[in-house]
C-alpha cells in the first residue's frame, strides 16, 4: 500500500537520510531498526509530511503523494504517535483526545463522545480514565492517549517510534495484542524499537536502516536476532565488558523506613528499607508504578520524603535539593529526558556541563573556559559515540537515542559516588546499550554504587550484584543474580516472598 | 487553489536576520499612508528624518542622545528576556533611577565630582533594581506574573516622581514649574564637541559591552540561559530558579535605572515631570528587535534614536504630532510580530 523511493533529506551539515527505499504491505507489521541517529525518526516524520524530503517519492496506494503537513497525511489515513509527544498537561484525557478530532461540532454532546472514545477504550482493553488530567498520567498512559487519537481517526497506517520504550513490559504486551487485533483488521503498522525481543515478537518484515540508508529488508523467518543485529551494527564493534563480583561491606547508603506520599496523597513510598554497599550495583525490580520512581526522586532531592530517613556515608541527606545531595555525591538518569534532563536550545557542549559548570574545570573566577567546555564535550561525544551534527548545533535537534546519551554522559563525568538511573538504556540501539553497561560495570569496579532501576529482567540479572524486588512501595526483599531464576523474581514482583531476604 | 499554512521544518537563517529590517521597512510604507492623510509627502518626510537625525554634527549628536537612554533601558528588558521574564517596568524603573540620582545630587552634600557621580550611579542602580526586584520577589515567590507587577508599577512610580516634583522636591525658585532644583556641577556629566552629548552615551556603551560579557562569558549567564531555556531543568541541575529570576528582574530594572541616571545628569540635570517620553516603553520594543543581543540593542537603539529625533523635527515643520512617533513605533512591532510568525509557517498555494 506504501511505497517509498530513494529519499533523501539532510539539515544544515547533517545527511540524516541518503537513500531510504522500502515499502508497506496491507496488513502487516513493518518494523524499522536502526542505531540511534540512522534516521528512523527522520524517516517517518518526512513520510508524514512534517519534513519535505529532498529527492526520492513516496507512493500511497500506487498514487504518488507530497503531504504538506501531518494533518494532510493525516487525512488520508496516516497516523504517527512521536517518540516525544505533545499533549495539553492541564487538560482531561477526554479533552485531549477530542482536541485531535475534526468534525467536532463546536457544540457537542460530551456524553455522546465520551462513550465513542470509550467504547474504542473498552474494545481494546485499555486501562484509561478519561477525566483524569493528563499532567497525572504516566507517560506509558500517555502513550495510549495518543493511539486514541489515531484510532479514533481511523488511521490506516499507524506509526509508532518507539513506542515500548516508555512502556513496562506488561503495557508493552498490551500494546503488542492491539497492534496484532488492528494488523488482522486490515491495519498497516510502522513500528521502531531497539529491542529485539520485540522486534522478533511482532514482526512480519523488518527494514533496516544505517547511517541514513536502508540497508536491507527481511520477511519474518528470514531474520533472528543475530542477523538483524550484525546488520544493523555492521562493522561497529560493540563494547565489550566484564562484570567482577567485588564488592564491600561498606554500605555508602541507607534508606530507613522511608515513606513518599503523592499529590493523591497515595504512598509511593511506604516504610520503605534499603541499604546499598560501596562498589554494588544494586538492581531494583518491580513492576513500574511500585514506587520505583519516588524512590529515583526522593534519592535525589526531587520530592521530599513524609517519614524515614536518607543517610549517605552516615550523613542524613532526608531533605536536601537536588544540588545538595549532588554534592554528597548522587548522580541521577531521569525518566523523563526531555522534560527535566536538557536545556533544549542549548548546544551539546553546554548541556554536558549542566550539573559541573561552576566546578573549577569549567572556568576561571566566575568567566567560563570555553575550550575546557569543548574539549570536554569532544571526548564525550567520542566516549559514547554521540551523533551531534555540527559544532553548536541546540540539543532539541539531535535523535531521542542521542539526546539520552548527552544526559548520561554527563551524569557520569562527574565520577559520582552513588548512581540512581531510572532505566538508563531506554532507546538506545544495543551498542550503546552495551557501553552504558560497561561504563557503569568499570564505575562498580573504581567504587561507585549504582542503584539500578530498570524493567528488563535480563539488563537486571546480567549487571546486578543484588537485586531488590519492590512491591507497592515496599521492600519485598532481595534476591541473588547468580542464583535466583526468572519466575522467583516475577512472584516477588507480585509481592510474595518465599526465603526473605536471602541475599540481604 | 488552495492557500495552506504550514510549519516551516526549519526557519531561514536569512529570513530571520533580515525580519526586523523588513518589517521596519514595511512600518514605513504604511506609515506614508498616515502621512499623507496629514497632506505630507512621505518621501520628503522621510528624507528631512534622515537629514535632521544623521545628517549634520547637530543631529546626530542629538540622535545619539536620545540613543542614550534607548540603549539603558533596551538592555535592561532584553536581559529579562534572556531568561523568559518579561519586564514591561523598565519605564517605571527609569523614574525610579533617576530619583534616586537626584536624590544624591540634591542632598547628599557630596563635594567631589567623581564620589558625586559614583553615589548617584549607585543610587540609580539599587532604585531601579528594587523597584523591579519587587516584582521578581513576588514572580519567585508566589509565581506572581511579573508582567502585570512590573506594568502596573510603571504608573506608580511617574506619579510618585511627580508628586515629589510638584510638592516636596519642587524648586522654591521655579516659578512654580514642577521640576527640582537644577544640579550643581559636581552632579553633571561632562559634554562633548560642543553638543549635548554626554558621558551617558558611552556609559552606555560600556554596559552592552560588560552585559555581553556576562551573558556570553559568565557562569552566571551561563545559568540565566538554561533557566530561560526550560526551568525545570535548571532546578534538577541544582540551579536557584527562585534566586535567578529575582537577580535577573532585579539587574534588568537597575540597568533601566541608569537611563534615569544619565538622563538626569547628562542632559536635563535636574528632575522633573514627565523625563521620558516613554523611552522605557520603546525599550521593550528594541529588546524585542534585537532579539537576544546586547550588540543588536545598541543598533536597534540608534535606528529608533533617529526616529525620535526626525520625528521631532518633523514636529517643528508639519506641526505632526508626537503620536506619530509612537504609532510608527506600534507599527514596526506589529509587523515584527507578524514576521515572526512567518519565521515558524509558512504560506504555500497548491493546486488540487
Ligand atoms: N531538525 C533537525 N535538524 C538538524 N538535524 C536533525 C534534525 N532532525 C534530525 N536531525 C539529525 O538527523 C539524524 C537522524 O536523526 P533521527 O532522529 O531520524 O534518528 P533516529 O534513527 O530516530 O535515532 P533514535 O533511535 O536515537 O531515535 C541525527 O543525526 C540528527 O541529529
Ligand atoms: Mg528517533
Amino acid at each position: 500500500m506504501l511505497q517509498i523511493e530513494n529519499i533523501r533529506k539532510t539539515f544544515p551539515g547533517v545527511v540524516a537520510l541518503d537513500a531510504v527505499s522500502f515499502s508497506v504491505k496491507e496488513g502487516e507489521i513493518h518494523t524499522l531498526l536502526g542505531e540511534n541517529g540512522a534516521g528512523k525518526s527522520t524517516l517517518m516524520n518526512v513520510l508524514t509530511g512534517l519534513y519535505h524530503p529532498d529527492r526520492g517519492s513516496i507512493r500511497l496506494a500506487g498514487e504518488e503523494v507530497h503531504f504538506t503537513s501531518p494533518r494532510d497525511s493525516l487525512s488520508r489515513g496516516i497516523g504517527m504517535v512521536h517518540q516525544h509527544f505533545m499533549l495539553v498537561p492541564a487538560h482531561s484525557v477526554f479533552e485531549n483526545i477530542l482536541l485531535a478530532l475534526d468534525g467536532v461540532p463546536n457544540f457537542f454532546k460530551r456524553r455522546e463522545w465520551k462513550a465513542k472514545i470509550q467504547a474504542l477504550i473498552d474494545e481494546f482493553q485499555l486501562d484509561l480514565d478519561l477525566d483524569t488530567p493528563v499532567w497525572k498520567l504516566s507517560i506509558g498512559a500517555q502513550q495510549w492517549i495518543e493511539l486514541i487519537k489515531l484510532l479514533m481517526r481511523d488511521c490506516r497506517l499507524l506509526i509508532l517510534d518507539e513506542p515500548t520504550a516508555v512502556l513496562t513490559p506488561q503495557e508493552a504486551n498490551r500494546l503488542f495484542d492491539v497492534l496484532r487485533r488492528l494488523k488482522e483488521q486490515g491495519k498497516s503498522i510502522i513500528f521502531i524499537s531497539h529491542k529485539m525481543r520485540e522486534v522478533m515478537a511482532i514482526s512480519d518484515r523488518v527494514t533496516i536502516l544505517k547511517k541514513g540508508r536502508s540497508i536491507d529488508t527481511l520477511a519474518r523467518g528470514e531474520f533472528d536476532e543475530a542477523r538483524l543485529a550484525s546488520l544493523m551494527i555492521g562493522h561497529d564493534r560493540i563494547p565489550e565488558w566484564q562484570k567482577n563480583l567485588q564488592m564491600s561491606d561498606e554500605i555508602v547508603l541507607t534508606i530507613d523506613n522511608l515513606s513518599v506520599r503523592n499529590d493523591r496523597g497515595l504512598a509511593d513510598l511506604d516504610k520503605f528499607n534499603l541499604t546499598l554497599k560501596k562498589g554494588e550495583i544494586l538492581g531494583i525490580a518491580g513492576v513500574a508504578g511500585n514506587g520505583q520512581k519516588a524512590l529515583a526522586e526522593v534519592l535525589t532531592g526531587l520530592r521530599n520524603a513524609t517519614q524515614g530517613r536518607i543517610l549517605a556515608r552516615g550523613e542524613d541527606i532526608t531533605n536536601s535539593n537536588a544540588r545538595r545531595s549532588y554534592i554528597a555525591g548522587i548522580a541521577h538518569i531521569p525518566e523523563d529526558l526531555k522534560a527535566i534532563g536538557i536545556a533544549p536550545d542549548m548546544s551539546v557542549d553546554e548541556n554536558l556541563i549542566m550539573k559541573s559548570f561552576k566546578n573549577g574545570a569549567f572556568r576561571t573566577w566566575i568567566f567560563q573556559d570555553k575550550r575546557a567546555i569543548r574539549r570536554n564535550a569532544e571526548e564525550k561525544i567520542e566516549q559514547f559515540a554521540i551523533k551531534s551534527g555540527p559544532d553548536g548545533t541546540p540539543v532539541r535537534y539531535l535523535s531521542g537515542g542521542n539526546i539520552q546519551k548527552v544526559i548520561i554522559a554527563r551524569e557520569l563525568s562527574e565520577e559520582p559516588s552513588v548512581l540512581v538511573a531510572l532505566y538508563p538504556t531506554r532507546g538506545l540501539d544495543i551498542g550503546s546499550a552495551e557501553y552504558v553497561h560497561k561504563v557503569i560495570a568499570d564505575g562498580a569496579d573504581q567504587g561507585m554504587s549504582t542503584i539500578l532501576i530498570a524493567e528488563d529482567l535480563d539488563e537486571l540479572l546480567k549487571l546486578s550484584d543484588r537485586i531488590a524486588v519492590m512491591f507497592r512501595g515496599r521492600l519485598i526483599g532481595y534476591a541473588d543474580p547468580r542464583s535466583t531464576t526468572r519466575e522467583e523474581i516475577g512472584l516477588m514482583m507480585s509481592g510474595e516472598n518465599r526465603n526473605a531476604g536471602s541475599a540481604a | 487553489m488552495k492557500l495552506v499554512i504550514e510549519r516551516r521544518e526549519i526557519s531561514s537563517r536569512l529570513f530571520r536576520f533580515s525580519a526586523p529590517l523588513v518589517s521596519i521597512a514595511v512600518a514605513l510604507f504604511v506609515a506614508g499612508f498616515l502621512l499623507l492623510a496629514g497632506d505630507i509627502n512621505p518621501l520628503a518626510a522621510y528624507q528631512e528624518i534622515i537629514v535632521e537625525s544623521l545628517g549634520s554634527r547637530y543631529g546626530l549628536s542629538e540622535t545619539l542622545v536620545k540613543t542614550t537612554p534607548l540603549i539603558f533601558a533596551g538592555l535592561g528588558v532584553s536581559l529579562a528576556f534572556r531568561m523568559q521574564i518579561w519586564n514591561i517596568g523598565a519605564e517605571g524603573q527609569l523614574y525610579m533611577g533617576a530619583m534616586g540620582a537626584t536624590w544624591v545630587a540634591l542632598f547628599s552634600g557630596i563635594q567631589n565630582h567623581w564620589l558625586m557621580l559614583t553615589a548617584m550611579f549607585l543610587a540609580a542602580f539599587m532604585c531601579g533594581g528594587v523597584w523591579a526586584g519587587v516584582a521578581g520577589f513576588l514572580r519567585a515567590r508566589w509565581q506572581v506574573n511579573e508582567v502585570i507587577v512590573t506594568l502596573l508599577m510603571n504608573y506608580i512610580a511617574i506619579l510618585w516622581i511627580d508628586y515629589l516634583v510638584y510638592g516636596p522636591w519642587k524648586d522654591p525658585r521655579g516659578f512654580n514649574f514642577p521640576y527640582t532644583a537644577v544640579f550643581a556641577d559636581t552632579a553633571r556629566f561632562a559634554e562633548y564637541f560642543n553638543t549635548r552629548l554626554h558621558s551617558g552615551f558611552f556609559l552606555a556603551l560600556a554596559c552592552a559591552l560588560i552585559l555581553f560579557l556576562f551573558i556570553e562569558r559568565t557562569i552566571w549567564g551561563y545559568e540565566i540561559k538554561v533557566i530561560g531555556s526550560n526551568p525545570k531543568a535548571a532546578q534538577y541541575a541544582g540551579m536557584q530558579t527562585g534566586m535567578a529570576i529575582f537577580g535577573v528582574l532585579f539587574l534588568s530594572g537597575a540597568i533601566a535605572g541608569l537611563a534615569g541616571f544619565s538622563e538626569v545628569a547628562g542632559l536635563q540635570h535636574r528632575l522633573q515631570h514627565g523625563i521620558s517620553p516613554g523611552y522605557g516603553y520603546t525599550a521593550i520594543i528594541i529588546a524585542w528587535l534585537a532579539k537576544r543581543s546586547a550588540i543588536g540593542v545598541v543598533i536597534v537603539s540608534f535606528l529608533l534614536g533617529v526616529l525620535f529625533v526626525g520625528g521631532e523635527s518633523l514636529q517643528l515643520t508639519w506641526q505632526l504630532p508626537v503620536a506619530f512617533v509612537y504609532a510608527f513605533q506600534g507599527l514596526i512591532l506589529f509587523f515584527l510580530l507578524a514576521s515572526d510568525f512567518f519565521i515558524i509557517y509558512r504560506p504555500r498555494l497548491i493546486r488540487r
